[in-house]
């Protein structure tokens, strides 16, 4: 059997696509709350309801409505979406002008009122959600057997991270939010409806999260606290890559999923532990994060 | 005819501070109208007033003969209202042209796109440099440019030689003159008093959040000793 640093090969490359799939999850997450925080200055807890929210939507429609997976991948976070525009119209909007510690507290809220909900409607214990029959099955790929929906799923959120990316660098709109970025009063002042773009990016943010948990759905179970359970390790990410820089965000992802796939290999006992343990290195060594502007 | 901006007993507040006083003032088509006053008399926040950048505030101010009080700050330049702020607001994530073609086009009009970079040469040449990288005198150059393209009728430009060498001030000048030109109306503040005087058809003087006095270019040389006074120049 081949061996790679006294490691079978195949257990290698397995935990190495593991921890790319996990991390494509912690990408499309924490680019999300990037673009957030970006434009809204907003630490969105409610991130990790959204994207269980996501997941729901997905299972919910092939319940009652016989959706499949494919237009649930579209459906669930256009109406995630909407769900968090309006959320964001009717109230957090309202807490702009307040200290920004009231809309972190107001999403925290937020998203203890949507996970409750869940639990009281559907239970705690996860359910099912079946990969669609078009991405059943694997394939060997000689060195070890990949299973299609998981190459799938590295894939389609590749693709979804560069299209955020270049809808942000490369558009008008993107310009638009970059600007307001910088000085949203001046943009406003050009004529550019500034609420309205902070409607549309965390409605836009929410929808990103929606999308990771439709994806998420077949892998993982649909459970009312899938998010909390991925959100914290989001969050570290998201202080590895630093705030604000959606590109740090996006690699930040890819990289912790891998090391701990990686640390799954070599150290199994400090794999659930791994990215914290980089985070509090970064925090120490780089206080602004790898990718983060200095403050 | 009606002035095209109308500004009457105009009152402002930054949030317990009463900064503007009752600020009478009027823009004639086609006028380039400079404000004068010492720091902190209310020469900026008139302007900002009048943009709708600050929201507290009283009176009346029409535009083409129409309220501007309700008006909310992204209607404001629909209205045809360009602004070029003293810190002229460059993007620095944004490349300068990026920067140039940021403001929405209000209306028709406006200058084309080969015309701006004919008169300013600079910024054709650095267009996919970001917009910060510019110098302090391009970056005025883009700040007044991006507003050109967007087809306003009346433009709001703060101090726009403030911190820059002779050189570009004689630029800028030239630019505002080509503006007039063109049938452009400017409302500008300016610290810059020879600079004023050599665009300017009108002037305000402004001082403890009112207008004192208000007189053509005209009558500049007998107002000096008055103004020396007052501006303390």
């Amino acid at each position: 059997m081949t061996m790679i640093f006294g490691i079978p090969l195949q257990a290698f490359l397995g935990q190495l696509l593991i921890g790319l799939i996990n991390g494509s999850f912690y990408a499309l997450l924490s680019l999300g709350l990037a673009v957030i925080f970006g434009l809204l200055r907003v630490i969105n807890f409610a991130h990790g309801a959204q994207y269980m929210l996501g997941a729901f939507a997905a299972m919910l429609m092939l319940q009652y409505f016989g959706v499949n997976y494919w237009f649930a991948l579209i459906l669930g976070p256009v109406v995630v979406g909407l769900f968090g525009a309006f959320i964001e119209r009717t109230m957090l909007s309202r807490l702009y002008d307040l200290d920004p510690l009231y809309g972190l507290l107001f999403t925290f809220g937020l998203a203890l009122t949507i996970e409750g909900t869940f639990r009281y409607l559907y239970g705690a214990a996860g359910q099912p959600y079946s990969v669609p029959a078009q991405l059943a099955g694997g394939t060997n790929l000689g060195f070890m057997f990949l299973p299609i929906y998981r190459g799938w799923v590295v894939v389609v959120s590749l693709v979804a991270c560069i299209g955020t990316w270049l809808l942000i660098e490369k558009t008008k709109l993107g310009a638009y939010l970059r600007a307001a970025t910088e000085n949203a009063t001046l943009v406003q002042a050009f004529g550019v409806n500034v609420p309205m773009l902070l409607t549309l990016t965390y409605g836009l943010g929410a929808a990103l999260a929606a999308f990771a948990g439709v994806l998420a759905a077949p892998i993982y179970q649909v459970s009312p606290l899938m998010g909390s359970n991925i959100i914290i390790v989001v969050f570290a990410v998201v202080v590895v890559g630093g705030m604000g820089s959606i590109m740090g965000a996006i690699l930040t992802g890819y990289m912790l999923g891998i090391a701990e796939g990686l640390t799954k290999v070599f150290y199994p006992e400090a794999s659930n532990i791994v990215i914290f343990v980089i985070m509090a290195i970064v925090l120490l060594l780089r206080p602004a994060g790898l990718f983060g502007r200095d403050a | 005819m009606a002035p095209l901006l109308q500004v009457s007993n105009l009152n402002a507040w930054y949030g317990e501070s009463h900064v503007l006083h009752g600020v009478n003032m009027s823009v004639g088509e086609g006028e380039t109208i400079t404000i004068l006053g010492r720091n902190g008399v209310g020469k900026t926040t008139t302007l900002r007033t009048i943009m709708g950048i600050i929201r507290e505030r009283q009176g009346e101010i029409r535009f083409a003969g129409r309220d501007m009080l309700g008006v909310p700050l992204h209607r404001t330049a629909h209205a045809g209202i360009g602004f070029v702020p003293e810190e002229r607001g460059i993007f620095s994530t944004l490349s300068v042209e990026e920067n140039l073609m940021l403001p929405p086009v209000v209306a028709g009009g406006g200058m084309p796109l080969d015309e701006i970079y004919d008169l300013f040469p600079n910024l054709k040449e650095r267009r996919s440099s970001p917009g910060t990288k510019l110098s302090g005198g391009e970056q005025q150059m883009l700040a007044i440019a991006r507003i050109l393209r967007t087809g306003v009728k009346l433009l709001i430009l703060d101090e726009p030689t403030e911190g820059l060498a002779p050189v570009i001030v004689q630029r800028i000048g030239e630019v505002l003159k080509k503006l007039k030109e063109r049938g452009m109306t400017v409302l500008l503040v300016e610290q810059n008093f020879r600079f004023a005087s050599r665009v300017a058809d009108r002037f305000y003087l402004m001082d403890h959040g009112q207008m004192v006095a208000d007189f053509p270019v005209g009558e500049l040389p007998g107002k000096m000793d008055m103004l020396h006074k007052v501006l303390g120049v």
